[in-house]
């Protein structure tokens, strides 16, 4: 049996329309029914915009039949996290706060997208404001797990994780400020990549924690992940934490680059709380690249066990202060019962924003708080750039680093919203990447007895995000992971 | 009786002069319809990122150049966070525990004794000079109050000095100096009416001798400089008649209204902002390296004073006419290209100082848009000295050529003004001048030179003011001498 065309990969499907087996409307339609059947259970959309995304296909068609296809994306739907800016659409943080609110502008990567002819198409769900590790706090509501409807994704890019997984797009955006990117692709059996800090405009990315979020792309295949990173990597004038570098071309070098690796497993990443069935996942791909010549060392990153407390002081005083401009003055939610200024801004505030982002702010502002930012903020910085710098000791060693993602495959739904710090353990292996700014990959290696994918966490030298696809797309072509596909069809909805 | 003596810093903010606003394109402006100076950036709208606009950093590296401030290695940006609807972020970028400009001094003039009298000299010392954001306006009315974002994100500097002046005279003589600077300097035009500069007063009063400070009341609002001048004597009596009373100075925020010269209390330090202030992530900081101190270093003008002084000393030209030129950098350069043309300073300073400025006060422009340019000017000089023309005929010259932007020489030509009378006719007329006063005569046989003069009248009512004056007077004691 042939596979279903929403389940094609950006690469099959871009060749499907250069021979002109398909057209982009009708890939377009294509993913619009898939989406209609299969979203009142997935429930990985915000909205989509039928009518926009099915012009954009029309417009694209027209250029190939004139011979001016803008290349491999020309026609290709990418769905968007709903903190990244598309011009005319809705960009709402899955928050109440900026339920109305429709951009007036394009995200930087919208911008490339759109220069190469990709369709933007629908805006997917999030824990609000990118806070979270489930996507179950939304005021749009949770999205489910298409492997297992009544677990959760992952997050906060669950929608664009869920969204792929379930044949609703070919390819998604995320963000990743602390596993964002990396935990879902993870518990959706998605390949899923953070880039190096800087590689990628945050320009029109909603900020959570301005020095940690990424934008990445999530794709069926490595292959795919390298085509989007293609038109999205580079220096943007409007972002002055991108990077001035040189983009090779990720895709022409995935198979140039051959190893043999080296590579480290900190020992820190394979203790208490480790799935049994993740750890024998992870050590299986290990042995693969044994067998393939590479060097397997076992390395130190000696802080690791302070990832999680220093994430959770940056990043909520970074997000105390980016928040801020919600007020209900400019835009967005405005208090009906507000009398004066402060009243819209206590009312507006309180009704807009939900729990854990109201957590978060309340956090980051008393560790920036005089007489307390020396104690937190200060030293957590500190501890930041050791972090770093046990990385950057290791690369000294290896060419790479390989970690599970997740600690656990996909859990229940509701299993850990009461309890934040259980929640907040779950980006135990992927906060330590962003802390140090380096690229981060996850990919399937496997799936639980239960049939829950599981991911390998592959982690690279800044701005080596070439060396990291290649290493990436050595172990894919050898394994199958990706042709298993979720019955969602099967499964009964999930409250 | 005990006597008291008082302490004044001032914080002063100054606008930068850029056409773009400090962290995105959006033009900078003044009278512009409410929130048409915006885009996504200057409105925080969500995703936006600033990125610094490197006009604001080379004028603000300038301004610590040209105020003797150290400029640090490295600039970097720190978020002020506070709630307020003029603030779109609800936190403004702005510099914390590193500005770029540490210490330097400011030079006063405190005034002279009469108008002729340079006063003394004394110098402020800073303590800091950073880079800042401005934020948008409020207007309030009875029932709603609007917020206008055009302003917002426009570079701020902030100008702190060090608790150093001891009246309101040298607040008002440094504000003046300030602004002299920056004008100079092509930073800002510092109009306190535009906002474009902005000055709080920290004002306390202690027993004479004393060395800790007293407690400092902060002066907010001084919308002019004689505003400045005013609050700042209003707050030392007001301080000074509490203390007198009996009672104690509370440290507060006071609100100083020029209009009705009163003030009122706006807050106390228990009301005090906690700003948690942290580096800005989105923003890189900046290297200001030797190489681009430099090349700023060469764009510095030379300072007021020290013009001043060169003038007095280079041009033999009186204070008073220099007091005239320095407070304009057009003017005093608009002098000195007068003054090398003809070769006649002193000329050269006095027609400026009357005649020219006389006629621009009457058109309104300014010394740039003066019909009358330099080399006008300095050929009408060189006329009259070479007696081409008299005195009176270049006044009217003059105010010809500041209306239509000639050349004087083709205004006398035109006018036939030019002194050409026969030097038999002269003769003749100068023998009758002296012929018929012999009071005259007399007084200049005796040895009175200026005598002379009586007999200049008639010569040159006989000439129709066309006689050259310089040849009348050597006629004259050509005669006199016989």
């Amino acid at each position: 049996m042939s596979t279903p065309i929403y389940f094609k990969s950006v690469a099959e499907l871009s060749n499907d329309l250069s021979s002109k087996k398909i057209s982009s409307v009708e890939l377009t339609k294509a993913f619009i029914a898939r989406t209609k059947a299969v979203d009142s259970k997935v429930k990985a959309f915000n909205s989509y915009d039928e009518a926009d995304a099915l012009a954009q296909a029309k417009l694209s068609d027209e250029r190939r039949s004139q011979g001016k296809s803008l290349g491999v994306l020309d026609g290709i739907p990418i769905g968007f996290k709903d903190v990244i800016s598309v011009k005319g659409q809705p960009l709402t943080a899955s928050s109440n706060m900026l339920k109305n609110f429709v951009s007036p502008y394009d995200a930087t990567v919208t911008q490339k997208l759109k220069s190469v002819g990709a369709i933007s198409w629908g805006r997917l769900n999030l824990d609000e404001f990118a806070m979270g590790s489930s996507t179950e706090n939304s005021a749009f509501g949770q999205t489910h797990n298409p492997w297992d409807l009544e677990r959760v994704p992952g997050g906060s890019s669950g929608g664009s994780a869920a969204a792929l997984a379930a044949g609703e797009a070919p390819a998604t955006l995320g963000s990743d400020t602390g596993g964002s990117i990396r935990q879902p692709a993870a518990l959706c059996g998605v390949v899923g990549i953070k880039p190096t800090y800087g590689l990628i405009s945050r320009y029109g990315l909603i900020a959570f924690a301005s020095s940690l979020d990424q934008i990445g792309p999530f794709t069926r295949t490595v292959e795919d992940s390298a085509i989007i990173l293609n038109a999205i990597a580079g220096h943007d004038p409007l972002d002055s934490t991108s990077f001035k570098t040189e983009i090779p071309d990720y895709r022409a070098e995935l198979s140039k680059r051959k190893g043999p690796w080296k590579l480290g497993i900190p020992k820190e990443y394979f203790g208490e709380g480790l799935d049994p069935e993740v750890a024998k996942a992870v050590e299986n791909a290990i042995n693969f690249y044994k067998s393939k010549g590479c060097e397997i060392k076992e390395i130190s990153l000696p802080h690791t066990k302070y990832a999680v407390g220093v994430y959770y002081i940056i990043a909520t005083a970074e997000c105390s202060s980016n928040l801020a401009r919600y007020d209900g003055v400019r835009y967005g939610h405005r208090s009906k019962d507000a009398k004066d200024i402060l009243e819209v801004y206590y009312k507006s505030r309180a009704e807009g924003f939900g729990p854990e982002v109201k957590r978060r702010i309340i956090l980051g502002t008393y560790v920036l708080s005089s007489g307390y930012q020396d104690a937190y903020y200060v030293r957590a910085q500190k501890v930041r750039t050791l972090i770093r710098r046990d990385f950057l000791e290791a690369y000294k060693e290896v060419d790479a680093v390989i970690t599970p993602t997740t600690p656990t495959p996909a859990f229940k739904a509701g299993e850990k919203a009461s309890n934040p710090l259980a929640m907040y353990l779950c980006d135990v292996y992927t906060i330590g990447v962003n802390l140090a700014g380096l690229p981060g990959l996850s990919l399937p290696c496997g799936y639980s007895k239960s049939g829950l994918p599981i991911g390998l966490q592959l982690i690279g030298k800044p701005y080596g995000e070439a060396e990291l696809l290649a290493l990436a797309h050595a172990y894919e072509k050898e394994h199958a992971w990706g042709t298993r596909f979720p019955d969602i069809e099967g499964q009964k909805g999930a409250l | 009786m005990q006597e008291y003596e008082v302490v004044i810093g001032l914080e002063v903010h100054v606008q930068i002069k850029t056409n773009s606003k400090m962290f995105t394109r959006v033009q900078t402006g003044f009278g512009h319809p409410e929130n048409t100076l915006t885009d996504p950036v200057v409105l925080a709208l969500p995703g936006v990122l600033p990125v610094m606009n490197h006009a604001a950093i080379n004028a603000i590296v300038k301004s610590g150049l040209l105020l003797n401030c150290d400029i640090a290695p490295i600039c970097k940006w720190d978020r002020k966070n506070y709630f307020y609807p003029d603030s779109p972020k609800n936190y403004q970028i702005s510099q914390y525990d590193q500005p770029i400009c540490l210490h330097g001094h400011v030079e006063i003039e405190l005034p002279g004794a009469a108008r002729n009298v340079m006063g003394e000299h004394k110098s402020i010392p800073l303590t800091r000079i950073h880079l800042e954001e401005d934020v948008g306006k409020l207007n309030h009315s009875t029932f709603d109050s609007l917020v206008d974002y055009n302003r917002a994100g426009t570079p701020l500097m902030e100008i702190v000095t060090e608790p150093a002046m001891q009246s309101a005279e040298e607040a008002f003589a440094f504000l003046t100096t300030l602004k002299t600077i920056m004008v100079y300097g092509g930073i800002s035009d510092c109009d306190m009416e535009k906002g474009q500069m902005r000055c709080d007063a920290n004002i306390s009063i202690r027993p004479k001798g004393q060395k800790e400070l007293g407690t400092k009341v902060e002066l907010k609002n001084l919308n002019s400089i004689s505003y400045v001048r005013d609050g700042i004597s209003h707050e030392i009596l007001r301080q000074l008649s509490v203390v007198k009373s009996g009672g104690k100075i509370v440290q507060e925020t006071r609100d100083y209204d020029g209009q009705t010269a009163t003030s009122q209390s706006l807050r106390t330090k228990e009301d005090a902002h906690d700003y948690r202030y942290f580096p800005d992530p989105d923003l890189m900081p900046v290297k200001v390296d030797e190489a681009w101190k430099a090349r700023l270093k060469a764009e510095c003008p030379e300072l007021p004073f020290d013009k001043q002084r060169r003038f007095m000393k280079q041009y033999d030209i009186p204070y008073t006419i220099t007091s005239v030129l320095i407070p304009d950098k057009d003017l005093s350069d608009y002098f000195e290209a007068t003054a090398k043309l003809c070769g006649q300073p002193q000329a050269a300073g006095n027609w400026i100082a009357n005649d020219l400025l006389r006629e621009i006060g009457k058109s309104g422009t300014s010394i740039k848009d003066a019909k009358v340019k330099p080399e006008h000017l300095a050929s009408l000089i060189k006329l009259i000295t070479a007696g081409t023309i008299n005195n009176t005929a270049a006044r009217d010259v003059f105010t010809e050529m500041a209306v239509s932007g000639e050349e004087p020489e083709k205004i006398i030509d035109r006018k036939g003004l030019k002194a050409s009378v026969s030097s038999d006719d002269l003769e003749t007329w100068c023998k009758d001048a002296i012929a018929s006063d012999p009071k005259a005569l007399a007084e200049f046989k005796a040895g009175k030179d200026s005598a002379i003069n009586a007999f200049k009248g008639p010569v040159m009512k006989a000439a129709k003011g066309k006689a050259n004056p310089k040849l009348v007077d050597e006629t004259l004691r050509r005669l006199l001498a016989q």
